[in-house]
């Protein structure tokens, strides 16, 4: 059985992150990484993984679509565990919206085959839409699960605790499916100095539009299906003020601040 | 006028703020036709709400096929009525099952989708707030039909006399849309106090709080607001992570938040850094969050917040 998992190359969320001139996001001035919500992506595939009736059996592959940096994440990927890593870069590819990162990602499922289960975090940190583990259920026509904080595996069955908006809900679903978890779902492991030197000699694939059959006019900026027009950075807030509180007087000035604000 | 679609977020038929929202938004570009998924005996109740916010029609679709699996009847079922009523937009609320269902109809509908969006214009250019707040963007949909996710408090609902007649539509689910199961449904307790990411007022704790939220919620009571917390505080277990403000929880954008406790790690301000009014209390003068407030209190919150509370609740007699 074969376990995708889908992870994208970031830029750290704590560096300063910035756009490009032709608003899409800077990745090459700023340090990428593995986005932090993915790791928990590829913690519950090895811990499914691990407990499978027979492990041995059970193939972690590590997927993403990036530029070639990206590489970065799949290694990431490898070296807390996943067995093999599958990059698909290509220049192309470059300023895609949400619909074509998952015609990109569902075509590179397809060429691995003889998966059973997709595996996503909850939103990638960057552009934070939740979209694409939705767009794969689609594109794959395969049950979505999504958004689990607990996960249960028994054979071909997979069962969730989803936090929804509104209610908690159980969902159940048959392999072949797409699982997406949140950072509710367990620590993320981190790579074993073992782990470390391990990954490097994993395989690691990588491929090019050309070798998903993916047309190069189906993706990249031009012909994404949305446009970002404009691109601000916020003022930084002016200063506001900070009193130090000594005998209550912190309260006071509080009180007075949220009355002068109409807020009481 | 073109008709849009705006997708009735409610609970047992019961509307919730959001649409009234997404209602006026829809007011601006184009005739807005709500659509009701839900149990077909409460479609004529959620009209008479809904046609006080504009709605001239509201597609009533009943959901005895769709209300048991998740997201995909519900995206189906928004495509059938779509290319049936070729609508000038698509509007859901930007909830996590809102953006699945935006993100399945996208590629159903051959359409743009743009998720999160705080306004839209009428041209239906959208602005949202990104990397944790510090930038700005305005987007639009160049292909298809626009399809857009909004997020709660994006606008002030304006009443508007509409219609409001209900139109049943019959829809067909494929069984491949009923491949994931909801098993079991808890609704969530309601607290007695606004919802999260609706409220105008928000009050936060975090692991300065040590575990006892108890000031911080009665200022949230004395003020009328929601309670959150960081994820520190969530991690704890002291407080259930629907109440997680940031950037794996939920995203506010309250007129006031009070940040108690809470340090201001870059996670946390992605979930409030576009709140128009902050204030923090914290003994921790070094604390990021300083950088980001209105008005600041260095101090301990277990004296400051019940004085407040004291004061606040004096003052309003």
């Amino acid at each position: 059985m074969n376990i995708v998992v889908c992870v994208k190359y970031v830029p750290d969320a704590t560096a300063d992150r910035r756009f490009e001139s032709d608003n899409t996001v800077d990745r090459d001035g700023v340090d990428g990484l593995l986005s932090e919500l993915d790791e928990y992506a590829v913690e519950q595939a090895l811990q499914i993984k691990e407990k499978a009736d027979s492990p041995d059996d059970v193939k972690v592959i590590a997927l993403s679509v990036g530029p070639e940096k990206a590489v970065d994440a799949v290694r990431k990927a490898l070296q807390m565990g996943a067995d093999e890593g599958v990059l698909v870069t290509d220049e192309a590819v470059a300023g895609s919206d949400s619909v074509a990162t998952s015609l990109v990602l569902a075509k590179a499922v397809e060429k691995i085959g003889s998966v059973d289960l997709v595996v996503c975090g909850m939103a990638s940190t960057d552009g934070a839409m939740s979209v694409i583990p939705a767009m794969l259920a689609e594109r794959l026509d395969l049950p979505q699960v999504t958004l689990a904080s607990v996960i249960e595996t028994q054979g071909d069955q997979v069962r969730i605790k989803r936090d929804g908006d509104v209610a908690t809900e159980v969902i159940g679903g048959t392999l072949p499916l797409v699982l997406s978890v949140t950072d509710q779902s367990g620590e993320a492991r981190y790579p074993s100095f073992k782990g470390i030197m391990a990954a490097k000699k994993k395989p690691l694939e990588t491929y090019s539009l050309g070798d998903l059959g993916v047309d190069a006019g189906e993706v990249g900026l031009s012909v994404a299906w949305t446009e970002v027009t404009e691109t601000n950075e916020r003022p930084p807030r002016t200063a506001g003020e900070i009193v130090k509180d000594e005998d209550g007087s912190g309260a006071t000035a509080l009180v007075d601040f949220l009355a002068s604000k109409k807020f009481i | 006028m073109s008709e849009v679609l705006v997708l009735i977020d409610h609970a047992e038929g019961a509307v919730r703020k959001p649409t009234y929202e997404l209602l006026t938004i829809a007011r601006r570009l184009g005739e807005p036709s709500a659509v009701f998924i839900g149990p077909a005996d409460q479609a004529a109740g959620a009209a008479e709400s809904v046609k006080k916010y504009g709605a001239q029609k509201v597609y009533a679709i009943d959901d005895s096929e769709i209300k048991g699996y998740l997201v995909a009847p519900k995206a189906e079922a928004l495509q059938q009525l779509a290319e049936k009523t070729s609508p000038a937009a698509v509007l859901v609320t930007s909830s996590f099952e809102g953006k699945e269902i935006a993100g399945r109809l996208a590629i159903k509908l051959g359409s743009g989708l743009i998720t999160d969006a705080v306004d839209v214009a009428e041209d239906g250019t959208t602005t949202q707030s990104v990397f944790a707040g510090n930038y700005t963007v305005q987007a639009k949909v160049t292909k298809g039909t626009p399809i857009i996710a909004v997020k709660p408090n994006a606008a002030a609902p304006e009443e508007a006399d509409g219609a409001g007649t209900v139109e049943e539509v019959a829809v067909t689910i494929s069984d491949s849309a009923k491949k994931a199961q909801i098993v079991a449904s808890q609704p969530r307790q309601a607290t007695g106090r606004p919802e999260l990411t609706e409220a105008a007022i928000v009050v936060a704790g975090g692991r300065g709080t040590g575990g006892d939220f108890t000031p911080v919620e009665n200022l949230a009571d004395a003020l009328g607001g929601a309670v959150g917390a960081s994820r520190a505080a969530v991690d704890s277990g002291w407080i259930p992570h629907t109440f997680q403000i940031g950037q794996t929880g939920k995203t506010v954008s309250p007129q006031l938040y009070v940040a108690n406790g809470i340090s201001g790690a870059i996670q946390h301000r992605a979930g409030m850094q576009t709140s128009k009014t902050i204030v923090a209390v914290n003994k921790d003068e070094e604390a990021p969050i300083f950088e980001l407030v209105d008005f600041g209190v260095v101090g301990d919150l277990t004296t400051v917040l019940p004085a407040v509370t004291e004061e606040v609740n004096k003052r309003k007699g």
